[in-house]
């Protein structure tokens, strides 16, 4: 699976580094901003912490 | 020579076939990061990085405050002289804003013994997502309690853990402990009382005076309540503290949190 993505990217090694990089920070951005947040509201590990009947 | 090298390079394209083994696997090793990733997000980003963003935010509320403050007219203290000598200046009864709408920001609380630069915007209401889970406040105010300075109960509540880890040391308060209220009126300090550990649907600590069912409020209180324990919320804790004194924003803030009023 990674190994099709290594040899699908173009360019020199340097170039394919990089784009890897920019991937997985728009991945990590994408967990951080969105993916998180949800599944922590699934999860519900952290309730309000209000009072109420 | 030539055809050596194409036919190394034909085998080396038959070993690089996708296995399903070998995707499986992948996918498995990518599930396990993605759940450390999660941890990570959960202990370290939202208390580290959240905490310091709503830290900075609520620094700029109370600079604002200040700014819309210097346009509007202050009181005029009326200086007394203890018989031991020590001045002290009296401004009165505090002022007591009206109710604000909904996930409005309205008060900066500070309060040192969660840590010297420790702040956080309040907003009304308790919503979870336009309030505690906001990464520029943290704070809820119950709506429908008494706003800062008034007699009653001023009652409010924030995460323990998660989202900034906003009220994580309230287990930590100490009898005296000073919670200052910053508005545009004003800095209100109270101080730390008691705290109880209760369930998660004991409403009666915010009645006007707290856990008293129709009681007529003579004092001025503050309820801070929190989830217990960390990382759950099986139980609240509800920290009690009591109104000691007021002063305008133009006196300039309390000693002991000069330094972090308008500070990001």
């Amino acid at each position: 699976m990674y190994g099709a993505l290594w040899r699908v990217l173009p360019g020199p090694v340097w170039l394919r580094i990089l784009i890897l990089i920019v991937l997985a920070a728009l991945v990590l951005y994408c967990l951080v901003t969105w993916v998180f947040p949800w599944v922590d509201s699934l999860l519900q590990s952290n309730e309000e912490g209000t009072v109420a009947v | 020579m030539h055809a050596r090298r194409r036919a190394a390079g034909g085998s080396g394209a038959r070993r690089r076939k996708v296995s399903v083994v070998g995707v499986i696997g992948e996918l498995l090793v990518t599930a396990g990061v993605l759940v450390l990733l999660f941890l990570g997000w959960q202990t370290w980003w939202q208390s580290a990085v959240l905490g310091a963003q709503q830290n900075s935010a609520a620094g700029q509320q109370s600079q604002d405050f200040l700014d819309q403050a210097s346009a509007s007219p202050t009181p005029t203290p009326t200086p007394t002289v203890a018989p031991d000598g020590t001045k002290t200046v009296d401004y009165g009864p505090p002022p007591v804003m009206k109710a604000p709408g909904f996930a409005e920001s309205f008060a900066v609380i500070y309060v040192p013994r969660f840590g010297a630069d420790w702040k956080r915007t309040i907003r009304e209401s308790v919503d979870v997502e336009a309030v505690l889970n906001s990464y520029d406040a943290g704070v809820g105010h119950y709506t429908g309690t008494q706003m800062p300075g008034a007699v009653g109960n001023f009652a409010i509540a924030a995460h323990d853990t998660g989202y900034g880890n906003t009220f994580i040391d309230v287990s930590k308060l100490q009898v005296g402990d000073a919670i200052y209220i910053q508005t545009k009126d004003g800095y209100y300090t109270y101080r730390f009382r008691n705290m109880e550990y209760i369930s998660p649907s004991t409403v009666q600590v915010l009645y006007d005076v707290p856990q008293v069912k129709d009681a007529k409020a003579t004092d001025r209180y503050i309820t801070l309540t929190t989830c217990n324990p960390p990382y759950h919320a099986q139980e609240r804790i509800a920290a009690f503290g009591v109104f000691e004194s007021w002063q305008p924003l133009s006196a300039g803030p309390p000693k002991e949190i000069a330094a972090e009023v308008g500070s990001n």
